[in-house]
């Protein structure tokens, strides 16, 4: 991790959190690069999909975004929010691997593939209230955005924003949920 | 699901994100000892001598150590409560408090008669102090979790005990203002299961209740 990537990345992230949000979206696409990495890395059986990971870190950095201290670095910041799902992942699958495990079985034979779980995101819309699916799968499954969901659904834009956002933050519940249990 | 989709529904909430953590906990801070405070007022106030005991340093020494426990736990919940912050670090200034207590035995054996090292440890408020700082410690415990809770831990058992050494940290020093048994001996035996009691639950609470 180099010290130009961080600076550019912390640069975004300020600029988001002040409501920039274009900036957003470079910073949450770069971010998925670097947690889809991350994840490879780590997920040598194939027992997770790393999009999941990517997915599961993006949902939890958007809504845990006011944990970074605007004046810290960014990537320790967002590597042990993935290390976090990642394990919570891991855990959730019942196998309670520690990461450096992890990475001296990457030198081993890959173990044969187990099947993929796959969009445990939009698996995870199903937990929700009937109002909150509709408005995040219209924008999050379809790709709508705001403005459309609103006129497909029959909503102001201000329901649709408000929908969206408990709908995103009971997903992110849902996974915290889930893992406690085991 | 596509994850580019979703990083547009997430550009799409980007309304404001919560309220600062850093501000959060000073606030949390201040009212967790306003409600240990009433909580001590109402059910026990200061012991009568207050004004004798303070020129004592026995008594002045009990709350050097709570306080300090409160300073370092604070850190380290402030800390703990941030994902990749180097909470590790903060953990170290928690050794400050047991040391000094520890030190203050070691020179109470020395100025205190064997005979009486018993009596001392046992005092007469021990039950008192069991049931005092948790009760007391109970509400800012619960003020504290919010905090952690709004913010991201990565490890939510321990920052869920370091809430409760937070706690009892802060009940502790409201309650040692009205126990008589300032002799360290007393301090060392029942001070820590009390406050344990409260780290223990903040620890339970925290794997239930913390994860994210």
């Amino acid at each position: 991790m180099n010290n130009k990537q961080e600076n550019n990345l912390a640069g975004l992230l300020r600029a988001a959190i002040e409501g920039d949000a274009r900036a957003y979206d470079v910073f949450l696409r770069q971010a998925a690069k670097l947690v889809r990495a991350f994840a490879a890395r780590r997920i040598v059986d194939g027992s997770l999909n790393p999009e999941d990971i990517v997915q599961e870190t993006l949902l939890a950095i958007h809504l845990k975004r006011h944990s970074w201290r605007a004046d810290s670095p960014v990537m320790p910041w967002l590597y042990a929010i993935a290390r976090y799902k990642l394990i919570d992942a891991f855990r959730r699958r019942g196998r309670h691997v520690e990461i450096d495990i992890d990475e001296i079985a990457q030198s081993m034979a890959a173990p044969e593939v187990e099947t993929l779980a796959s969009w445990e995101v939009e698996r995870a819309l199903a937990m929700l209230s009937p109002n909150q699916r509709s408005v995040v799968a219209v924008i999050c499954v379809d790709g709508h955005s705001i403005g459309d969901a609103a006129r497909d659904l029959g909503m102001s834009e201000g329901a649709v924003r408000v929908a969206l956002h408990r709908g995103l933050a009971a997903i992110a519940r849902h996974f915290g949920k889930r893992s406690e249990r085991d | 699901m596509d994850t580019n989709k979703l990083v547009e529904a997430l550009v799409a909430d980007i309304r404001k994100p919560g309220p600062s953590l850093a501000g959060l906990w000073w606030t949390a801070a201040v009212f967790a000892t306003l409600l240990a405070g009433v909580v001590f007022f109402i059910t026990l106030g200061p012991r009568p001598d207050i004004a004798e005991a303070a020129e004592t340093p026995r008594f002045l020494f009990k709350f050097a150590v709570t306080m300090a426990l409160a300073t370092a736990a604070f850190g380290a919940a402030r800390a703990l409560s941030r994902p990749g912050s180097d909470w590790r670090h903060t953990m170290v200034y928690l050794i400050a408090a047991p040391a000094m207590l520890l030190a203050a035995v070691a020179v109470e054996l020395v100025l205190v008669p064997p005979t009486l090292w018993g009596t001392r440890l046992v005092g007469t408020n021990s039950l008192v102090c069991l049931t005092f700082i948790p009760l007391i410690g109970a509400g800012p415990l619960v003020v504290f979790l919010a905090v952690l809770r709004h913010g991201a831990p990565t490890c939510p058992r321990l920052a869920g005990a370091v809430a409760g050494l937070l706690a009892g940290g802060i009940a502790a020093t409201f309650y040692a203002a009205q126990c008589i048994d300032d002799s360290p001996l007393f301090v060392v035996t029942w001070y820590p299961i009390a406050i344990g009691l409260l780290a223990g639950l903040g620890a339970l609470a925290g794997e239930r209740i913390l994860r994210w």
